[in-house]
């Protein structure tokens, strides 16, 4: 398992543009250099939108096919990460809404998610602050339809423009799935910060 | 404005992407509960914002995979390619060829409805 410094280092974007003039070219190998480079952010995000190992390895596999077929109409206009970012979420809605679709005929087909809260992993993020591992555990409870915009839009710093184009949904429709998602988790944060205070209060008595 | 409306407003004001009306504004620079809440808030978008940075290690094969299909469907769209670039000179070398025939066939029927023209003005 790599520290976190390991892999953002393995995430840095040094020399992105050039990969990416020589991947539109057609390149193959600069763009598995890309995808070398950036892969780590991409799991990330399909982690944290899935909320499971298996469908995120299935959306960065997606992700990056995606990504190489239509490498030549990316135009620049963001960074090449922002750009992965958006693939990524829209592989990402795509696998769910499929998932979704098959589970109201295939009950038993549907896997437990793994546990991603931080003390179930306590390898991950071992760097956290306190503050991150609730807001991180708080996150994971949100609904997935709440949890992406929260993700793709304070996280990830998408527009709501962008998100409502590879969600399928309308500008409007994104705002207010984000109004829903902060107020949430506020509450979801407020819940577990209060749980603690008991839990503290009863191990000083 | 009481501080259950402005509460309300709060979860969309935070990042300052959403104007926020004056009334609201007001309300919120005299009122220390909204300026807690607005505080809550803002420290709970930071951390989401902290999060970003935050990198999970991949599961093994995931890289090796993810290559591996770039691979394969780089191969595919190779082929696909090549058999249409045949298919195209197949296709034209077929309509090169009938051209040709439909052109050669039509000479000789002008060329024998010539003749016929021809022997029969010798004939009167």
């Amino acid at each position: 398992m790599g520290t976190n410094d390991q892999i953002s280092r393995q995430s840095g974007s040094d020399g992105l543009d050039e990969l990416v003039g020589e991947a539109q070219r057609g390149d193959r190998t600069a763009f598995e250099e890309l995808v070398r480079r950036t892969y780590v952010d991409t799991y990330t995000l399909a982690m944290r939108l899935t909320g499971n190992e298996e469908d995120a390895r299935d959306v960065v596999q997606e992700a990056y096919l995606r990504a190489w077929k239509g490498i030549r109409r990316f135009r620049g206009d963001s960074a090449f990460t922002t750009w992965m970012y958006r693939i990524t979420a829209n592989a990402s809605y795509t696998l769910v809404e499929r998932r979704r679709r098959r589970r109201t005929t295939q009950l038993d087909d549907v896997d437990d998610p793994i546990d991603r809260r931080l003390d179930a992993q306590p390898d991950r993020l071992a760097e956290s602050s306190a503050g991150l591992e609730h807001l991180s555990a708080a996150l994971d409870q949100l609904p997935p339809s709440l949890r992406t915009l929260v993700i793709l839009k304070d996280v990830y710093g998408l527009s709501h423009e962008a998100i409502a184009e590879e969600l399928g949904i309308s500008v409007a429709a994104a705002k207010v799935r984000l109004h829903r998602g902060r107020k949430r988790l506020r509450n979801l944060l407020d819940a577990s910060e209060a749980q603690d205070g008991t839990r503290r209060s009863a191990r000083a008595v | 404005m009481r501080c259950d409306d402005v509460a309300l407003l709060l979860p969309e004001a935070v990042d300052g992407d959403t104007p926020v009306a004056l009334p609201v504004q007001r309300h919120v620079e005299t009122c220390l509960r909204c300026q807690a809440e607005l505080a809550r808030y803002r420290r709970m978008l930071r951390g989401l914002q902290m999060l970003r940075t935050q990198y999970l290690e991949p599961a093994p094969g995931v890289l090796s995979q993810t290559l591996a299909a770039i691979g394969e469907a780089s191969e595919k769209r190779a082929i696909r390619s090549l058999l249409s670039g045949r298919r195209l000179a197949y296709v034209g070398a077929v309509g090169g060829a009938l051209a040709a025939a439909g052109a050669t066939t039509a000479a000789a029927v002008l060329l024998a409805r010539a003749r016929a023209r021809r022997a029969a003005l010798a004939a009167h």
